[in-house]
């Protein structure tokens, strides 16, 4: 297991030094960040000045083999916009975005298994058919859409919860978060929500697409044939054998409810990496997109690595080694 | 029963007036970065430098310059500029202000690492003396009237502070130490920014114990949060929303103009422009360098549809290149009717009678509405025989190629859309970046993307900021103005108009340089 981690690391820097380079080269041919940041006022030579202070003056290969030169001592460059370490402006807004794509996911697994299991057990019901044609509409309802009704709604017009911002933070165990607080938690529902939409309606087609097929193999039908109560084959026999699917989709879908949450964040005003990302994007804060989009390269690996290790727990045929061997 | 409910409520009103902390929460459209004010010279940076320092000269929502730190100012001769400065002003740490802290903010603002825009720009060429504690001289090498101007952008910072403080200092709070009415309270990027009360402020005191600074930037979720009370003014009100807002019993609206002029550049220099073309598509002389051609544009521009119907009537028309209140206007000058047929009868004097192909170029991301205004333009154009076709863009793409995307860096488009907010309050601003002939050595020109050229304005623009009398300098900057709409150097459509929305009982008094800055938020 050891062997097969390192291996997987290994491969990941691979991954993450052509990537840099596919996106370091990508940001460089769009427009001139110089546009951006210079106040228009500024003559000829001001403009010269800042387009040097930049480096922009270089060329593009020299640039790159200087910036691979900071990175493999920790450098990620400077954000043109804030003058700060681009890393350290994402590591500062990880933990909110964390939080959302966390709660998201909790929101995503508590409602999406249940529905689907129901969905899956009883299919021919009433309900069953509402639960999947309402997972059609959480996947196909534009999420900006989806959360500026939810703040219509829920903040304008019944007026029950905030309609953007992060909210107060509390401390519990050393760790810092929103979702200790009351305030937070008001703050974090609606976003979190609307962050997860199209994920409960994944996994709860997912599950149900999973139980429906369970439900007809033989072991379930002895099982109930030996007379097991129907809560112990839902929750033992059903759940455990629908889950291998469930949780990759689920593993890979935190990668991406971490690294795009970009629309929700900016629909309520979410102080997370995603609206540092598009608004990196729209002033061409370039050091800041190369930077995020490598920690999220990154995240994917160790998602992905996750996700292998926790296979092997859910199922005992599954083992971690070579596939050649 | 009653009895409690009567109770309660009399505690409650007790309890309310005893909290009479007046707070105010403002939704910003985007957010500074830096709390640093000589950090990055940037709209949102300036507006809320504004809360938390003072310049020598400040200004008022119209960009008028009122006495600031300095008590007064005079030019002693033509490069010699005298301030007195205000006595008895305290730093939000209780260290006195003196002629030491200016000195230093001077040297200071054009060195900061790794400013992406500098305030360099305001202090170059000027040099500091200090008279006594509470004098300065600053002296130039050749007479420069905007003095006054220049000197209203800086923000004075405290030197015993600021000599060891680096801008990470200031984002922290740490160094963020000014004269201004407000005092820094914490600054959470991208979330919030929270300042309370300077009660020992020397000027007028602000009515607001605590302001915060929210920056939503997605504008449909400013006006949501606006709706559901969550704050209490917004900048950036979309022009869409604006109809409905009215109607709204619950919201105020505040509007005024700003000191930008949407207006149109042409290609004035290339004989072969990239963008026009003949009615076959091949290519012919440039017909943009024709003044018959270029006043045919202006004429077939209908202005009041424009700010009628693709504005909604949020913007007023432009004739020149500042609107009404500012110095260096021409009073000659009316926006240029329109007249269809007088611009058919001009484009067959100059012997087009059957038209052009033209594309016109603009920012979609940048102005208010800016993508519609150039579709418009393009519509009117085709009308007299001016085929357009629109090309928008990100500004992130597009002011690279309106400033140098072409060869050797020269401007790409032939016909273009862009904006221009006076910095300095009056017209040389416009005059010497677009208008004035395209010079790199003596920073002319800056923003001349169509290269207009013409000796006689450039002499006017050089005379008038040379000129330290200001009346002499008005009649100047007027005549140039004249001389550059007259021939068309750019075409004006309208100056933008702003609007702020805030929950009842409070209004804002709207800012020309379009700042939104807490002390002009008043209640009614």
């Amino acid at each position: 297991m050891t062997t097969f981690i390192i291996r997987r690391l290994m491969q990941s820097v691979v991954v993450i030094v052509l990537m840099s380079g596919i996106v370091f080269f990508g940001v460089n041919v769009v427009g001139n960040p110089v546009d951006m940041l210079v106040n228009p006022e500024a003559d000829q030579a001001d403009i010269e000045a800042s387009i040097r202070a930049l480096g922009l003056d270089r060329p593009i290969g020299e640039q790159y083999l200087y910036f691979i030169k900071g990175v493999f001592s920790g450098d990620f460059g400077k954000s043109y916009i804030f003058g700060e370490p681009a890393l350290r402006l994402i590591f500062q807004r990880m933990p909110a975005t964390f939080e959302l794509a966390f709660t998201a996911l909790i929101m995503a697994i508590t409602l999406g298994i249940p529905l689907g299991l129901y969905a899956g057990l009883k299919p021919d019901t009433r309900i069953s058919k509402t639960i999947m044609a309402g997972s059609i509409l959480g996947f196909s309802l534009p999420t900006f859409w989806v959360g500026l009704m939810l703040i219509m709604v829920f903040a304008v017009m019944l007026g029950w919860l905030p309609s953007t911002g992060r909210g107060e933070l509390g401390t519990v165990f050393g760790i810092t978060s929103s979702l200790f607080t009351l305030n937070g938690l008001s703050h974090i529902l609606l976003p979190a929500l609307n962050l997860a939409l199209t994920k409960i309606s994944l996994v709860t087609r997912l599950t149900r697409a999973g139980t429906r097929e369970v439900v007809h193999q033989d072991y379930i039908k002895f099982a109930r044939a030996k007379g097991l109560s129907n809560r112990r084959i839902v929750s033992v026999h059903i759940l455990k054998n629908i889950l291998i699917p469930v949780v990759t989709v689920i593993g890979l879908e935190f990668g991406s409810l971490l690294a795009f949450s970009v629309v929700t964040e900016t629909v309520f005003a979410w102080p997370g990496m995603g609206k540092l990302l598009i608004d990196s994007i729209q002033l061409l804060d370039r050091p800041v997109v190369v930077a995020y989009l490598i920690v999220i390269v990154f995240v994917f690996v160790i998602l992905n690595l996750i996700v292998d290790i926790v296979y092997s727990i859910l199922d005992p045929r599954v083992r971690l080694g070579d596939a050649g061997k | 029963m009653k009895y409690l409910s009567t109770l309660l409520a009399a505690c409650l009103i007790t309890v309310s007036s005893y909290a009479q902390s007046e707070d105010l929460t403002i939704g910003l459209a985007s957010e500074p970065t830096s709390i640093d004010p000589h950090f990055h010279n940037l709209g949102p940076n300036n507006a809320l430098s504004r809360h938390l320092f003072d310049r020598l000269i400040n200004t008022d929502e119209r960009q008028r310059l009122k006495p600031g730190l300095a008590v007064s100012w005079k030019p002693l001769e033509d490069t010699t500029w005298e301030f007195k400065l205000r006595k008895g002003v305290k730093f939000h740490d209780g260290s006195p202000f003196t002629a030491d802290d200016v000195l230093f903010s001077f040297e200071r603002a054009p060195n900061v690492p790794n400013s992406p825009s500098s305030f360099g720009l305001y202090t170059k060429g000027k040099n500091l003396i200090k008279i006594d504690d509470h004098t300065i001289q600053i002296k130039t090498d050749r007479p420069y009237p905007l003095m006054p101007n220049d000197v209203s952008t800086l923000a004075i910072v405290s030197k015993k502070i600021g000599q060891n403080a680096n801008t990470e200092d200031y984002n922290s709070g740490k160094a963020a130490i000014g004269t201004g009415p407000f005092t820094f309270v914490e600054n959470v990027p991208g979330d919030r920014i929270v300042l309370k009360k300077n009660p020992d402020y020397w000027g007028e005191k602000p009515i607001w114990d605590k302001v915060t600074l929210k920056p939503i930037k997605s504008s449909p979720s400013r006006v949501a949060a606006l709706l559901a009370g969550d704050v209490d003014l917004i900048e950036g009100v979309p022009t869409t929303d604006i109809e409905r807002l009215k109607t709204s019993d619950n919201i105020e609206l505040s509007q005024g103009g700003s000191n930008r002029v949407i207006y149109l550049h042409l290609d004035h220099e290339r004989d072969n422009s990239p963008f026009v073309k003949g009615k076959d598509g091949s290519s012919i002389k440039n017909p943009l360098k024709n003044l018959k051609v270029r006043q045919a544009i202006s004429k077939a521009i209908n202005r009041d549809a424009i700010v009628s119907r693709v504005m909604e009537g949020v913007a007023i028309k432009a004739g020149q290149l500042l609107p009404e209140g500012f110095f260096g206007r021409s009073e000659n000058l009316k926006p240029v009717e329109y007249d269809p047929s007088g611009a058919k009868k001009l484009l067959a004097e100059a012997g087009y009678a059957d038209g052009f192909d033209l594309t016109i170029h603009g920012p979609n991301d940048r102005y208010i509405n800016d993508a519609k205004i150039a579709e418009a333009v393009a519509q009117m154009l085709t009308r007299v025989g001016i085929k357009t076709a629109v090309e928008t863009m990100p500004r992130s793409v597009y002011f690279n190629r309106a400033s140098r995307g072409g060869p050797n860096k020269t401007p790409e488009f032939s016909f273009i859309l862009v904006g221009w907010g006076s910095g300095t309050g009056e017209a040389s601003s416009p005059l010497k970046s677009l208008l004035h002939s395209y010079d790199k050595s003596r920073g002319f020109g800056a923003a001349n993307r169509g290269r207009y050229s013409n000796p006689e304005l450039d002499k006017l623009i050089e005379d008038a900021l040379a000129t330290v009398d200001d009346a002499k300098r008005q009649d100047l900057l007027a005549k140039a103005t004249e001389v550059a709409i007259n021939d068309v150097g750019i075409i004006p459509l309208h100056y933008q108009v702003n609007t702020w929305a805030a929950k009842k009982g409070l209004r804002y008094i709207p800012r020309t340089d379009e700042w939104t800055v807490a002390q002009y938020a008043v209640k009614n």
